[in-house]
């Protein structure tokens, strides 16, 4: 307030923001109103598109259990990613947030250095390792343990290794940022007042960090669900998730009304999910961890 | 203290004189044990990339184990993979102006977001951070249909500007998140001294939010570099980035030319962020 106030900004704000807000429109609301208008088209026989109000790509996406099931499996894959995260990931966001400042300088700078390798790459590097002559099979043939190398990849359980090995930055590191910003006096004040080590912890700290671990999960959440890469990468030909179906429709069999019926449809499932959390913890916790 | 040592007594019944050292012990031992579950995490986040690079420098033709001696024979190869190095060439053009655009927008953006109060600023706060919500799929659907709605075909344009929506987000929350710590004390003197609106800009917010500037850039860079979802369903035929162009050799099987290709991308990726916090540390140094 106050002096820009006072210099009364009129449109100066509005030209300044004007790139952004053209940018966002034209390139992401106005075609997310494309997408909900085509949904209703029909693509016909010869392959061109019928404009209208049709509502068969809908019943389509919402009857068919070919879609059902693959929409179950995505957010399976994705909750499970979620939940390994949290495991994962709430003890190393702890001893980083205890550590000693030079320490946690280190382990944060360590921690966003996955950010910096390319997913694709972190994501086939399991193939180095869980490939049919990857490290482990190497090794274990060379135990003697096997005498055929064993076919551990291409199934829902490396998407998911993949996916976590992805995600648990994003989850560590909301969970540190709340853990971070804990008042170290009211661990304290708990254990003065005769609690545990553990007790401190489940009554304070814990409690505390539901805002972080809550954020984590929103974001490994969508990210997950909304993967594309890892399943064509690690997943086998039963492994297909919601954007695997979606790319197959529209860059395969160049069927764009169904394409948007589908991502649409995607969108709102976890648009839901990301309301059911602002709802609950609004969006400023996600834009803390950018701090 | 009394307290705790008799809530522990009653806990362990069994105790003693040295049942306090025991427990202290047992603090210690919880604490390694916290650490060592953190040391097999971080084994965990970093192993794979690491078997990646040593088997970029394996002789052995498969590029599996076991190891036969080493060998950069890999990289020789990549260097003379016309595709590779055509596809680095797009992936560096392509990010350094998605980069450019993104944070010169963001910038802008930010300044009205932080400095000014206008109506719907909540709402348009919410909408510039949107894209990062909306999976990549999704956008990438709808930017493609609008453009073909519009019967332009699938072009390097589509390419950056699809790279800007994606990375605007992230400049717009870093940028901001420093300019709120940059008090505007500074930029009242230039005022009150006769600098004009931009002057000010010019020779005092944005010597102060440099590093924040320059962290945008750095960010949008890395995101565009690596984008491979988005870029899959963009990228007009024949054109691809490094990211698409290693998706595509994975095809195949997993060779190791493309650990070498993962090597050299790592040691990119790693190597220029590492140099640029370095740079934005002197800068912000500078400033104190």
């Amino acid at each position: 307030m106050g002096s820009s106030d006072a210099e009364a900004p009129g449109a100066r704000p509005w030209i300044l923001i004007s790139p952004a807000l053209g940018a966002v429109g034209l390139l992401l609301v106005v075609p997310l109103c494309f997408i909900a208008v085509y949904s209703f088209w029909l693509r016909t026989a010869t392959g061109s598109e019928q404009p209208g109000f049709y509502l068969d790509n809908w019943i389509e996406v919402l009857t068919d259990p070919f879609y059902r099931d693959i929409l179950v499996q995505t957010l399976r894959i994705a909750a499970v990613s979620t939940l390994l995260c949290i495991l994962l990931g709430y003890v190393p966001a702890y001893f980083i947030a205890r550590s000693t400042t030079r320490h946690k300088t280190v382990l944060i700078l360590l921690l966003m250095l996955p950010f910096w390798i390319s997913y694709i790459i972190r994501t086939m590097s399991w193939i180095n390792i869980l490939g049919v002559s990857g490290a482990l099979n190497a090794f274990l043939l060379w135990l003697g343990v096997i005498s055929e190398p064993l076919q551990i990849l291409y199934n829902e359980g490396t998407v998911i290794l993949g996916l976590v090995h992805f995600l648990l930055p994003f989850m560590i590191l909301n969970i540190y940022v709340s853990l971070d910003g804990i008042d170290a006096n009211l661990v304290e004040a708990a254990r003065s007042l005769g609690a545990t080590g553990w007790q401190a912890f489940v009554e304070v700290t814990l409690p505390l960090s539901l805002p972080g671990l809550a954020a984590g999960s929103l974001l490994c959440f969508v990210l997950g669900a909304g993967t594309y890469v890892t399943p064509m990468v690690l997943g086998g030909p039963r492994d297909a998730m919601f954007a695997n179906l979606v790319f197959e429709a529209v860059i395969t069999q160049l069927d764009w009304p169904l394409g948007s019926a589908l991502s649409l449809a995607l969108l709102i499932v976890l648009g839901a999910v990301v309301m059911l959390y602002t709802r609950y913890a609004g969006i400023g916790q996600l834009a803390r961890s950018f701090r | 203290m009394s307290v705790v040592a008799k809530s522990a007594v009653e806990k362990n019944a069994p105790l003693d004189v040295g049942g306090l050292r025991r427990m202290a012990g047992r603090l210690v031992s919880g604490w390694s044990l916290i650490r060592a579950f953190t040391v097999l995490v971080y084994l965990f986040m970093f192993l794979p990339v690491a078997v990646v690079v040593l088997l970029a420098f394996n002789a052995n033709q498969f590029g599996s184990f076991p190891m036969e001696g080493v060998s950069v024979r890999w990289f020789v190869a990549l260097w003379h993979n016309d595709a590779i190095v055509r596809a680095f060439r797009t992936s560096l053009l392509l990010g350094g102006l998605t980069a450019l655009l993104s944070t010169t927008i963001g910038v802008l953006a930010s300044l009205a977001l932080v400095r000014y109060d206008f109506p719907g600023k909540v709402l348009i706060t919410t909408a510039l951070v949107a894209p990062i919500l909306v999976p990549e799929v999704v956008l990438a659907v709808a930017l493609l249909l609008f453009l073909r709605w519009l019967e332009m075909p699938k072009s390097f344009l589509l390419l950056l500007l699809g790279h800007v929506i994606f990375t605007l987000p992230f400049v717009v929350l870093i940028v901001q998140a420093r300019l709120v710590a940059v008090r505007r004390d500074y930029e009242e003197a230039a005022m009150s001294l006769g600098a004009n609106a931009f002057q000010t800009f010019r020779e005092v917010t944005l010597p102060l939010i440099m590093p924040a500037v320059f962290a945008g850039i750095i960010f949008a860079f890395t995101i565009s570099f690596d984008d491979i979802t988005g870029t899959l369903f963009w990228k007009p035929g024949g054109v691809e980035t490094v990211p698409t162009q290693i998706f595509a050799m994975l095809r195949n099987s997993i060779s190791p030319e493309i650990n070498a290709l993962g090597t050299v991308m790592v040691v990119a990726t790693v190597a220029v962020p590492l140099a640029g916090a370095a740079i934005v540390r002197r800068m912000a140094a500078g400033l104190r």
